[in-house]
């Protein structure tokens, strides 16, 4: 597998502000990455300094194991940042045209590209008449017009209504499923957790964890349990020791597991006990409340 | 070079404003043929400019490059919208993450005011060469492509101010305020060189100095020409005033002004690659 790009003790201050500290990470071809952090997490500033329009102020970063420059790389790249920017008086075959000589590409793909985004009845509008859904898809048909190793998207629904946002979805996961390395900063857990493979996890410009989705916590999982007598089964797994935190709430008994165990062998155990369940279901914890457990002050 | 160039068109070209903007001046500097058809004919007073001699060679090239070169403040507009407008739009930003280096950027500006230059220059010669062709009264070769230095003068001067408009443009990034800014540095050298030359030291050093401040070592390339005419002669003569001025263009001259256009074009690069965008 091969890398495309690294990422080494990043460092970026705005005057008295840290905005990215000590940020190091790595992306292989072939997967999904999200990174997720809240509002001001250094998220943009990030992508930013990997893109070459944000200057850094220590540590460094390297394109394809560093065997091009960085601008060079960037025309294997695709690349959206917030807003979507084109020249507004242009159309949208002229600006994707200027991008095409931009990254020395031919301009073959512009037909191609404008379909994939549903823009290609629109090609011979200006982009100033375009509503912000159109402007964030064309900026996708952009990204991809020199078919890119890695696509990065900041934000890209960032602004949009329902219909705009699902459009942009079922466009990132058709690209996804065509083996595309993509990197989605988001806020927007749900939105990483559809598609993403891995996460880097940022607070304050800090690095919480980068790795799989499923390894982010080391967590069992949890049980939810429903049964006549609460009292009891609390009491059982009380004293049970693969039990951690034990919670009721509506009606409904979470247990948290300490060590590995199935869902059939607890219904064993309970039922050997002589507690009979009317609910049982085994979870892992999704991403918003894995997030939320990390990104938690502690 | 030529990608760099045919990027920067497809910007300019497809950008109404500019289009219009390029072709008046164009247009303009055509119109310098007009001054021909000044004529006044008012009874017993016949007066025609065409046959004051302003189009003779080799005068002709001294007149007609410092009478254009009034225009290029049209070229200016362009310049500094076509690199404010980058930051306005913020396609600046989206330029470089496709792949432009910052160094490919100025540079692809720089290539659009040499071209521009270029291309003014080759207008007013031709221009200048029909005008002169028509209207001379004197047509051998020899005296016809003489004193061509005030074309290599004129290209010179408008690669200069072009520049200095380019640098404006990033360091400002608003058309209007970079225009405003434009206009304040010119009054700001004739405060600087009345206080030098009021206060501070003699007129003469005052006028030496003011010899290297950016916009007037431009203007300096090219001097006026009125005084040059031959009826314009004949009446300081008649009034008893010296007019024996020096109209050449010095090699100096020339160093200066490229030596502006470089910092300028340094300090934009400097500036661009240590702004954050």
């Amino acid at each position: 597998m091969s890398t495309i790009l690294t990422v080494n003790n990043l460092t970026k201050k705005f005057g008295y502000l840290t905005a990215v500290k000590n940020l190091s990470f790595s992306i292989e071809k072939g997967n999904v990455y999200g990174i997720l952090g809240p509002n001001g997490s250094g998220k943009s500033t990030t992508l930013g300094i990997i893109l070459n329009v944000v200057n850094r102020t220590s540590g460094d970063f390297s394109w394809f194991d560093g065997q091009t420059s960085t601008h060079d790389a960037l025309k294997k790249v695709g690349a959206i940042i917030e807003r979507p920017n084109f020249y507004p008086y242009m159309t949208a075959i002229q600006n994707l045209k200027l991008v095409c000589k931009i990254k020395e590409v031919s301009e073959d793909k512009i037909q191609e590209k404008l379909q994939l985004v549903g823009l290609w009845e629109r090609r011979n509008s200006k982009f100033k008449t375009y509503s912000l859904g159109m402007k964030q898809r064309l900026a996708i048909a952009s990204a991809l017009l020199n078919d890119p190793e890695i696509l990065i998207l900041d934000e890209p629904t960032n602004g949009l209504d329902p219909q705009g946002i699902h459009q942009i979805r079922e466009i990132i996961k058709k690209i996804a499923n065509q083996g595309t390395t993509i990197l989605l900063a988001s806020h927007l857990l749900d939105e990483v957790e559809k598609v993403c493979s891995h996460v880097v996890i940022l607070r304050k410009g800090e690095k919480l964890y980068s790795g799989p989705v499923d390894e982010m916590l080391a967590s069992h999982g949890f049980f939810e349990l429903r049964t006549s007598d609460m009292d009891k089964l609390k009491d059982i797994l009380d004293k049970h020791a693969s039990f951690g935190k034990i919670n009721q709430e509506n009606g409904t008994l979470t247990a948290y597991l300490k060590q590995e165990m199935n869902a059939e062998a607890l219904n064993k155990l309970l039922f050997d006990e002589g507690m009979v369940l009317s609910h049982l279901v085994k979870r892992k914890e999704s991403l918003e409340e894995q997030f939320l457990a990390l990104t938690k002050n502690n | 070079m030529v990608r760099l160039l045919q990027i920067e068109f497809i910007k300019l070209l497809n950008n109404r404003a500019s289009k219009i903007l390029i072709s008046s001046y164009f247009v303009l500097l055509t119109s310098i043929a007009l001054i021909a058809a000044i004529k006044f004919d008012i009874g017993p007073v016949k007066f025609h400019l065409a046959d004051q001699g302003i189009f003779n060679f080799p005068y002709i090239w001294h007149f007609n490059t410092f009478m254009t070169a009034l225009f290029k403040l049209f070229l200016a507009i362009v310049i500094v919208s076509m690199m404010a407008n980058e930051y306005s739009n913020k396609t600046i930003k989206q330029n470089l993450i496709d792949g432009l280096s910052k160094k490919e950027f100025i540079l692809s500006k720089f290539l659009t005011v040499i071209s521009f230059s270029l291309i003014s220059t080759v207008f007013v010669f031709v221009v200048s060469l029909i005008l002169g062709l028509i209207y001379s009264d004197y047509n051998e070769i020899s005296i016809i492509f003489s004193d061509l230095e005030f074309l290599l003068a004129f290209f010179v001067k408008l690669v200069g101010f072009f520049s200095f408009c380019l640098f404006l443009g990033i360091f400002v990034k608003r058309s209007a305020f970079a225009l405003g800014f434009l206009i304040l540095w010119a009054i700001l050298e004739q405060i600087v060189f009345g206080l030098l030359g009021w206060k501070v030291m003699s007129w003469d050093a005052a006028k030496r100095i003011k010899d290297f401040f950016p916009l007037e070592s431009m203007t300096n390339l090219i001097k006026e020409p009125f005084t040059r005419l031959s009826a314009v002669q004949n009446i300081g003569q008649q009034i008893g005033e010296n007019m024996s001025f020096d109209y050449q263009v010095y090699w100096y001259e020339f160093l200066i002004v490229l030596l502006w256009t470089s910092l300028f074009i340094y300090l934009s690069y400097a500036l661009l690659k240590k702004r954050d965008l």
